[in-house]
């Protein structure tokens, strides 16, 4: 009957809250060499994301918008993670990322140190929401590819 | 649900609950508080035996067979329509068109009165407060002839200026489509009042009334309205029906707008001829087992009674503005003098998504987002709301439930504070 209590405390973690509160890398970045727009129409989050990226490498990463402790969690916690990263790392990170949030159980999970982004494992127990803490990685993805499309999560 | 009857709170209606069934059925191990009666409702027993004893026991199409289950079938149908006739007050059951829903009746109109009647600079009067269903529609037909949408302004409070209003009609002026209640806010819209406005420049008025018909008594006859849409499942009826009111000279003056099986005269390849209304809007075989459905579910209303039930829900409204707007770090979106069941709010430092996973982990059922009305929360410069919505079967242990689900969902956030 608790079940559903411990899913959310998994959901809500400390982490989650300080992102939230304190996001890390939100501010707009006049001198982006990629940017994209990311919006879920049926919750209305709606965030760009930043980068600079030199030498196959993201040297800095950066959004703003507006949307719920999961998104702007996930958000802040992915652009701690892809500084610095080569551009190929990071396209696997978010292949691996997404498999976590969403492929059944029982097809093998990607076995990798996902870092501080394991926190957001807790979404996967709430399928509705899923999509708020994969629309900065979407959006990202579209910035390195130069997309200039919204990412959009439906 | 047996022990609300205990309670002894003071509600119109008691014991209600108990005659639908789903309403026992328990959510992460927690009676279900159910508040999301603005996007749907749940279906008496009477409505789900009515549509399951139509197919055990009289399933035929309609209009076309000469054995005897299609009679029974046809005249059942038949019958349906009559009851959505004296829902509304219309005149006669030929002004009543089956659809899906509002969203279809608001796409007929738009599509088979609107493309034959509207011109190049033709103005179509929205207001703020409207559904994405009333919007859209009008944008496709503005897009095919020409004619351009106004809007009337909200106060803060969410009311229509009607100063405004006055303003914006004008010679132009074709149409107002309106909402009789926001489904976003609750605001209940003055209808009959701005339809004889609005007719009185010549307008035709289309009232969406998708959030009302549930919860009051409406009368087409004296809102004096064009056209009036209504959803059955938000009157307690099943998904995928719905009717369309239209004004007999009207409805007879349209043309079809989709074209097929049971709405036509006669057919060669040269030249169709079509059947009058209402079978000229209703193209193939319709939805026979949820007109009946609706036709059950009207029945229930009307047995439980209108006037009851808008009470009840009006007590219900008073106590949730008091107890949860009165919550610390509570703020109410939708303040306007006459409202319906709907209580639209915020809460400090929560989102409004995070708070409905929350407050459904308590069993607790709301909707949070934009509520399909992104040009009114654009107004209000928010993303959306959180918004419990009542009906017959909510009680005020059901407010009490969702005061405590937030000040939780507070305490987890951090952001609780004293009362």
């Amino acid at each position: 009957m608790n079940d559903i209590q411990d899913s959310l405390r998994e959901l809500y973690q400390e982490v989650i809250f300080d992102h939230n509160r304190h996001p890390r890398n939100f501010r707009p970045m006049p001198d982006a060499d990629h940017q994209a727009e990311g919006h879920n129409p049926l919750c209305g989050d709606q965030l760009t994301v930043y980068l600079q990226i030199a030498d196959g490498i993201v040297r800095d990463a950066s959004f703003v918008g507006h949307g719920c402790a999961i998104s702007t969690a996930s958000a802040s916690l992915m652009t701690e993670a892809v500084k610095g990263r080569p551009v190929g790392e990071v396209e696997a990170l978010f292949r691996d990322f997404h498999a976590l949030l969403t492929k059944p159980a029982d097809d093998g999970l990607p076995q990798r140190d996902f870092g501080k982004l394991a926190v957001l494992t807790g979404v996967r127990e709430f399928p509705a929401r899923v999509k708020c803490a994969t629309l900065a990685w979407h959006t990202l993805h579209n910035a390195i590819a130069g997309e200039h499309d919204i990412a959009r999560t439906e | 649900m047996t022990a609300r009857a205990e309670t002894g709170n003071p509600l119109p209606l008691q014991g209600v609950a108990a005659d639908f069934p789903i309403l026992s059925r328990p959510v992460h191990g927690r009676q279900l508080v159910y508040l999301d009666n603005a996007a749907t409702t749940h279906k008496p027993a009477t409505v789900i035996e009515a549509e399951a004893r139509f197919y055990r026991e009289s399933n035929a199409n309609i209009h076309r067979g000469v054995h005897w289950l299609s009679q029974q079938a046809t005249a059942m149908y038949d019958a349906a329509r009559a009851s959505v006739q004296r829902l509304l007050n219309a005149a006669r059951p030929e002004e009543i068109v089956f659809t899906r829903g509002t969203t279809e009746a608001i796409n007929l109109v738009a599509q088979s009165w609107g493309r034959t009647q509207l011109k190049p600079g033709d103005e179509i009067l929205l207001t703020t407060l409207e559904h994405h269903s009333n919007i859209v529609p009008w944008q496709l037909l503005g897009e095919q002839t020409g004619a351009v949408l106004k809007v009337v302004p909200v106060s803060d409070a969410g009311e229509l200026d009607i100063a405004a209003f006055d303003a914006l009609l004008g010679e132009r002026t074709r149409l107002l489509a309106i909402t009789h209640v926001s489904n976003a806010l609750g605001t209940v819209v003055p209808v009959a009042e701005l339809t004889t406005r609005a007719q009185a420049h010549g307008a035709r008025v289309l009232v969406d009334g998708a959030q009302a018909v549930a919860h009051q008594r409406v009368d087409v006859q004296a809102i004096g309205c064009d056209f009036y849409a209504f959803s059955g499942h938000k009157l307690y009826g099943p998904t995928g029906i719905g009717a369309l009111y239209g004004r007999a000279a009207l409805l007879q003056q349209m043309p079809p707008w989709q074209g097929g099986g049971d709405m036509i005269r006669s057919v060669s390849f040269e030249r169709s001829t079509f059947a009058d209304p209402p079978q000229r809007f209703e193209a193939g075989t319709p939805n026979i087992a949820g007109a009946i459905g609706l036709a059950a579910a009207i029945d229930y209303v009307n047995r439980i009674g209108l006037d009851l039930i808008a009470s009840h829900e009006q007590a219900l409204l008073a106590r949730a503005t008091a107890i949860v707007g009165g919550l610390p770090g509570v703020r109410v979106i939708g303040t306007a003098g006459h409202k319906s069941g709907i209580l639209s709010f915020l809460v400090d430092g929560i989102h409004p998504h995070d708070l409905g996973t929350i407050l459904d982990a308590e069993g607790v059922a709301i909707r949070a987002g934009h509520h399909c009305a992104m040009p009114l929360m654009t107004r209000y410069g928010i993303p959306g709301t959180a918004r419990a919505s009542f009906a017959m079967y909510n009680d005020f242990t059901d407010i009490d439930a969702l005061a405590a689900a937030i000040r939780k969902a507070q305490t987890l956030f951090g952001t609780r504070r004293a009362q």
